[in-house]
């Protein structure tokens, strides 16, 4: 058997070498993730965004537990920074999810972000694909949560939370131009902290202060614990509220259209970009190009034309 | 074809309350490019190897101080090998005694570093023994 079929048939190990398979960027995963591709679509998906430390960690495990006890299987997929200088990472959200790593029900899995910048690994969109067609209910991603550019999760998740924490009040007014536009739900954690109310007031009134046509989804601010569990039921159903939505405004098929736009593009970029470099490899394009660049006898754009042109036999100057 | 990437987990099974030399050597392993599960304390043999599945991992390092190391570490190939993974490495450190090696490594364990062993000869040592798979 292939180990796309082992993962229909609901394989774990199966399952995690095909996400190595893909994290790795082999040719086998493309031709497995064919094979599974018209099996899923079928799981709902809530991104966790925040900074470092917010207590998402802490969330998603709060969050599995609530979704498993409504006899749902949970899958998880945390992502953490590789470092540039070594290539190497430390992947520590699972620290926090131990209490589940015994139960059938729920499939976690760590990914470093190898270079990708969006708050996502390059890899995150078929990782889930995966665990869509091992049969999870929800996934549930949590992003790296370091940059103000995490905007990626919003294309990739059904439903997504950004975490913050009190005494982000000041720092609201400075990120408030990335991090307002890309949450369906607002989670002030550490609630049992100072200054928990102000920040959820002061969220609260800067989400109001746009102007949401009549109808849109308005986003709302929850006060969590994820410690100690509390005021997660409420999270748990303005997901489900959000996801209700969702369906019944039809907006669930721009959703869908989007981020299948998405995907479908990264797919052709990592490919027509693969595709270049073997095919300047095969045809000794490079030092030829560099001796060219090394006395002006040729500039880069035009070499990057014509590549283009011999290798699709495409002119790019004819458009 | 790209290169694999070692993943590795590092975990500490057992009862006893520090986890400074596993966070140690999580970093060196960081530092010499592989990618690194960090699960903590307190880890259950079931979590662990539950755990080294799910991130198909190419190793498994375990820190143990609290003198357990007997049953832990081969619980952990035994139900490695009961669930089919037992291509998954495991090796040991922390406090252990030197007369119990050589029956950890017939009961599975690829290798145990005693007290002192610097992190550089342990990741010398993966580079040489633990191959990401194919
Ligand atoms: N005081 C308090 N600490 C929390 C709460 N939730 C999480 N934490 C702690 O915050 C730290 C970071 O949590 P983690 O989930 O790893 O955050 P992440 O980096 O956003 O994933 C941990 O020490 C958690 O125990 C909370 O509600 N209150
Ligand atoms: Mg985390």
């Amino acid at each position: 058997m292939s180990l796309s079929e082992k993962v229909l048939t609901g394989d774990v190990r199966a399952a995690a070498r095909l996400m190595r398979d893909i994290d790795d960027n082999r040719p086998s995963a493309v031709t497995e993730l064919k094979q599974i591709y018209a099996r899923t679509g079928n799981a709902y998906i809530i991104g966790i965004t925040g900074p470092p430390g917010a207590g998402k960690s802490t969330l998603v495990d709060q969050l599995t537990a609530s979704f498993r006890k409504q006899g749902k299987k949970v899958g998880v997929v945390a992502i953490d920074p590789t470092s540039p200088f070594t290539g190497g990472a430390i992947l520590g959200d699972r620290i926090r999810m131990n209490r589940h790593a015994t139960d059938d029900g729920v499939f976690i899995r760590s990914l470093a972000t190898r270079g990708a910048l969006g708050g996502l690994s390059r890899s995150t969109s078929d990782v889930a694909l995966v665990l869509d067609a091992l049969g999870m209910d929800i996934i549930i991603i949590e992003t790296v949560g370091v940059g103000q550019d995490e905007v990626d999760i919003v294309k990739a998740a059904h439903t997504t939370c950004v975490v913050m924490v009190p005494g982000m009040g000041d720092d609201i007014q400075a990120i408030k131009a990335g991090i307002l536009e890309i949450g369906d739900v607002f989670v002030v954690n550490k609630a049992d902290r100072e200054g928990a109310d102000r920040t959820a007031r002061e969220l609260a009134a800067m989400l109001e202060m746009r102007d949401t046509p009549q109808g849109d989804w308005q986003p709302q601010v929850f006060k969590t614990e994820a410690q100690r569990g509390t005021g997660i039921d409420e999270l748990v159903g303005e997901i489900l509220t959000h996801r209700d939505h969702l369906f019944s405004s039809g907006l669930i098929e721009t959703f869908l259209r989007e981020r299948n736009e998405r995907h479908f593009v990264d797919i052709l970029r990592d490919s027509l970009y693969k595709h270049a470099m073997a095919f300047m490899d095969r045809t000794a394009t490079l030092p030829r190009v560099l001796d060219g660049m090394a006395d002006s006898s040729i500039d880069p754009y035009s070499a990057a034309e014509e590549v283009i042109a011999e290798m699709l036999g495409y002119d790019p100057q004819s458009v | 074809m790209s290169e694999r990437t070692l993943r590795i987990l590092v975990g500490k099974p057992g009862l006893d309350g520090h986890d400074r030399g596993a966070k140690i050597i999580a970093r060196a392993f960081r530092d010499a490019g592989f990618e690194v599960i960090y699960t903590g304390l307190h880890q259950t043999p079931e979590q662990i190897v539950s755990a080294a599945i799910q991130e198909d991992v190419d190793c498994v390092g375990l820190s143990i101080l609290s003198g357990a190391h007997n049953t832990l570490l081969p619980r952990v190939c035994q139900l490695l090998g009961e669930k089919g993974a037992d291509d998954i490495k495991v090796f040991g450190g922390g406090v252990i005694p030197e007369d119990d090696i050589a029956g950890l490594k017939s009961a599975g364990i690829s290798e145990v570093f005693t007290p002192g062993t610097s992190t550089e000869d342990i990741v010398k040592w993966i580079g040489t023994n633990i191959r990401p798979r194919a």
